[in-house]
């Protein structure tokens, strides 16, 4: 009994020191929320047809800031749809509102109440509308009830979070597998960046640049992608073959992949992509989840299953081990290096490609210092260094704690140089934390 | 006190010490004179292990006191037991391999002058130790090109630069050859003639009955005998260990032995193996015995693909096998059960249940998924065939005792239904009960008509068991005798130093 506990705590431990984080950060952040979008307007709509019942004149007035005009449409369209009045629906500064207002009184209507968010409702031009305005009447200003809720647990919040963390996850599914092995590959920072610079290369080049087909890109990201698996299987190679050490192979290959996408990018970005081609980094198709967010849970399911039912999962480990103890036994441990280490290469091609897409260019400074948080993420996870030991969701929960911890202090206004300094510090605590549970 | 008994030495008085979910030691006593060698002795898991890591200061107790020259000491590490003149000599030494004999010994307690080591007088003061053991070790090459023998000297001469007073030596015969063991007696009762005082562990009931004055029996963690050694017989001993009486030692079999199944023919590499041809037949038991280092681990390791040999051919039923990695030999139904469990038989950080599908996951997953129903239930049998004793098949490989470990690589090699079995000191620091265990499952598996070579350094043993038995000297068969059953101890001595 306290054995399986013990054993749960240790492979979920990290799991709890992620949640607390987060209760942290969202009390941290807990403050005054100004709400916009089609919640608030549908709020503000069912005010004004309660006071002014089903026919009043309506100004609208938001800000062009993405929520804010969301707003704005969506009240004008549920307000027209129920018979009011919609006089002027104002989405920018306040001049405009201004402008609008000016209009309207010369045209001799009065005004029943002015629709707006929170930010537009403070605009000056409100303030003392009788005075400025005679002419409309006595018209209220309606906006949206202010609430309190942390600002890190907004859903876009955190649905950013899990964003900005899918490349480093990803290809952090690899490096688990090569760090539970024994070794370490360095060069995913460098194969990520040399990814990108092939694909958004070959889209330029070869598929027709902005007017790119998706067939096209398709084949463009998978050519980058496997010449990715190529570099992995020669890292591997090296590596089975003549027995010279991975921090060595891989250290060379970061220098060689990172030199390589310089040249072929010639030093520069490379940006003639389709707008189609953002589809992967920035689309939400499933139930408004990020697409890489979706992909990288996906990956992190099969790479479960591997792991922990698949004959190759059980070799992985037993390599990692005791190598010797595994050959003896019939383990062909070559081939399980090489599969690691292709598979580290081949999802760094794959993080290069989402890296692209999220910014709709290739460059090759992209991933610089990736691997050493990939490696963070995984050591944090739970996986230990020397091999035989580490599971794949202990990743996942060692990148979040990353992205989390970033995010928050983001969020806390913590300054940039600080945040690493913290960063450095939560990382050895988190494997601190880890040799203290395993008593040393 | 009476004045005229030798002064006591050393008393640990009820100690006591758990580890999660296992009792290891419940109140043991345990005395030790001045001169005296003291022979401890007990079954894998017994206890004696954690008694000497308590001692050493490796492990804390939880109940229990340790006198000292009458002063009762408390040690909170090594370097604490040290200091009270306790110097424990582990089954795996503990010497840096890359370090020189004379670093090694001078090891934290380097002599300094202004700062600096003291080389030249460090190396006066060690040549001198081994003068006085009576060696030659060569001071200057690193440690790992030292013998096994050669390494032991090492540790031992490092306890007396120390000027150690207790010395604990745990199983210091199991790697060495029968000529190194007289040497080591000789030394021991020369430590014996300075007040040393010498806790003795070992399985082998005769050196026991050879240097020691005076026996300690653990089981289950509890004191079950302390007897003058002239008052104690080999069967008594072995009773109090197990708690039972054993008839026999080595079990009988009646198997009529068929026609070859391995053939090995010109066997070649390098310098450790030259030239080395036999066969083994159905049901049939043949000995590969020698000193340590005439090339029988390496003849096995070559046999089974761990090593690519130079030359040679390895037929079995009459086939060529062309093997050239375990996972061939594997494939073809030759299984090695290696010399050394810790390092090369078993990961010791993985489950029991992973342990034992690691050669069996070809046939316990489909599609390259593990069926563990399969494996557990496979496991099961094993488990209970060979009387495994372990909480439950998750526990670490590492966690349990050296006899047990053993079990869980035979479980490994039985499941796998093997035709050639190559057994590599398959008994090596097992204690009385669980060597009978697994001398009655090799019978089992001549019976069903496999063919098994036994690699051995325990002449009782390769005596004991064999039907026919081969002696390597030097990376060659020097001699064959057909006959075990009537072969000598001497006999094979002469053959095995040609």
């Amino acid at each position: 009994m306290n054995h399986t506990l013990s054993r749960w705590l240790s492979d979920y431990g990290m799991i709890f020191v992620l949640l607390l984080l987060c209760a942290f950060f969202s009390v941290v952040t807990y403050t005054e929320q100004s709400p916009t979008g089609e919640a608030a307007a549908h709020q503000v709509v069912s005010a004004i047809r309660q006071q002014f019942g089903t026919t009043p004149r309506v100004l609208i007035a938001a800000s062009d800031q993405p929520g804010d005009a969301a707003f704005a449409v969506a009240v004008e369209k549920e307000l027209s749809a129920s018979g009011a009045q919609v006089l002027a629906t104002v989405q920018g500064e306040p001049k405009h509102a201004r402008e609008a207002l000016v209009k309207i009184s010369a045209s001799g209507v009065q005004l029943d109440a002015i629709a707006c968010t929170q930010a537009a409702g403070a605009w000056r031009v409100f303030s003392d509308l009788k005075a400025d305005f005679p002419a409309l009447g006595e018209p209220r200003l309606m906006t949206p009830r202010s609430y309190r809720w942390p600002n890190f647990l907004k859903s876009e919040n955190l649905l950013n979070i899990a964003n900005q963390i899918a490349v480093i996850a990803i290809v952090a599914i690899g490096m688990t597998m090569v760090i539970i092995t024994g070794g370490i590959d360095l060069s995913v920072g460098s194969l990520l960046a040399l990814s990108a610079v092939l694909t958004a290369g070959f889209i330029r080049d070869f598929a027709g640049g902005v007017t790119a087909s998706s067939g096209g890109m398709l084949v463009a990201c998978l050519a980058a992608i496997t010449l990715c698996g190529f570099i992995g299987a020669f890292s591997g190679a090296m590596i089975t073959r003549f027995a010279i050490p991975p921090f060595i192979v891989t250290l060379a290959m970061m220098l060689v992949g990172s030199g390589l996408a310089y040249i072929l990018a010639k030093g520069q970005s490379i940006y003639q992509l389709p707008d189609s081609f953002v589809w992967l980094g920035r689309g939400a198709d499933l139930m408004s989840l990020p697409n890489a967010v979706v992909l990288m849970l996906l990956l992190y399911a099969l790479a479960h299953v591997l792991m922990s039912r698949m004959k190759l999962g059980r070799y992985l480990y037993a390599v990692g081990g005791n190598a010797e103890a595994a050959r003896l036994s019939g383990v062909p441990v070559n081939r399980v290096l090489m599969f690691a280490y292709v598979a580290s290469a081949l999802l760094a091609g794959l993080g290069g490609v989402i890296m692209a897409s999220q910014l709709k260019s290739g460059s090759a400074t992209y991933g610089s210092m990736y691997e050493l948080y990939v490696i963070a993420a995984v050591v944090v996870g739970g996986t230990s260094l020397s091999g035989g030991e580490g599971r794949m969701f202990g990743t996942l929960t060692g990148a979040f704690t990353i992205a989390v911890i970033q995010n928050g202090m983001n969020l806390t206004n913590v300054e940039s140089y600080t945040q690493k300094v913290v960063l450095g510090l939560v990382i050895l605590s988190a494997v601190l934390l880890d040799k203290i549970r395993h008593g040393r | 006190m009476t004045g005229n008994a030798p002064a006591s030495l050393l008393e640990m008085r009820g100690i006591a010490k758990s580890f999660p979910g296992v009792q290891a030691l419940r109140h043991v006593d345990l005395s030790l004179r001045s001169g005296e060698v003291l022979a401890l002795l007990g079954e894998n898991g017994a206890g004696k292990s954690t008694l000497m890591k308590v001692l050493g200061g490796a492990h804390r107790a939880d109940a229990g006191t340790i006198v000292i020259d009458g002063r009762q000491v408390s040690f909170q590490s090594p370097q604490d037991s040290r200091g009270a003149g306790v110097a424990v000599i582990y089954q795996e030494f503990n010497l840096v391999p890359v370090l020189t004999a004379v670093e090694n010994m001078f090891l934290g307690q380097e002599v300094t002058r202004a700062g600096f080591v003291a080389k030249k007088m460090e190396r006066e003061r060690a040549a001198a130790l081994f003068k006085r053991l009576g060696v030659e070790v060569d001071l200057e090459v690193p440690c790992r090109r030292l013998s096994t023998a050669q390494q032991q000297l090492v540790e031992i001469a490092k306890a007396l630069a120390f000027e150690a007073r207790i010395i604990v030596m745990d199983e210091p015969s199991a790697a060495l050859t029968s000529h190194e063991v007289v040497r080591l007696f000789e030394i021991i009762r020369d430590l014996k003639s300075h007040g040393i005082g010498i806790i003795y562990i070992s399985h082998r009931l005769d050196e026991v009955f050879s240097i020691a004055d005076r026996v300690t029996v653990l089981r289950d963690g509890r004191n079950v005998g302390e007897r003058p050694i002239a008052q104690i017989t080999r069967n008594e001993m072995i009773e109090l260990m197990v708690g039972r009486d054993l008839k026999d030692e080595f079990p009988a079999r009646q198997v009529a032995i068929g026609a070859p199944r391995l053939e090995v023919t010109g066997l070649r590499r390098g310098g450790s193996v030259r030239d080395v041809s036999f066969s083994v037949r159905r049901g049939e038991i043949l000995a590969l015995t020698g000193l340590v280092g005439a090339g029988r681990t390496e003849t096995a390791r070559l046999i089974f693909g761990a090593d690519a040999r130079d030359a040679g051919e390895i037929r079995l039923d009459g086939n060529l096998l062309a093997i050239r990695s375990p996972r061939e030999a594997i494939a073809a139904g030759v299984g090695l059960l290696t010399e050394d469990r810790k390092l090369q038989g078993l990961v010791l950080a993985h489950t029991v249940r992973e342990n034992f599908g690691l050669p069996n996951l070809d046939r316990l997953s489909a599609r390259g998924f593990v069926q563990l129903g399969r494996e557990r239930e496979e496991l099961g049998r094993y488990v209970e065939q060979l009387k495994i004793k372990m909480p439950s098949q998750e526990q670490r490989a590492g966690h349990l005792s050296g006899g047990n470990q053993q079990k869980v690589v035979l479980a490994k090699w039985l499941a796998r239904n093997c035709e050639v079995l190559l057994f590599d000191e398959p008994t090596r620091g097992i204690d009385v009960g669980a060597k009978y265990e697994i001398y009655l499952l090799m019978n089992q598996l001549v019976a069903e008509g496999k063919a098994i070579v036994m690699i051995s350094s325990e002449l009782p043993e390769v005596l004991g068991m064999a039907d026919r038995i081969l002696v390597m000297h030097e990376g060659r068969v020097t001699g064959e005798i057909p006959e075990a059953r009537r072969a000598t101890q001497e006999q094979i001595m002469e053959l095995a130093v040609a």
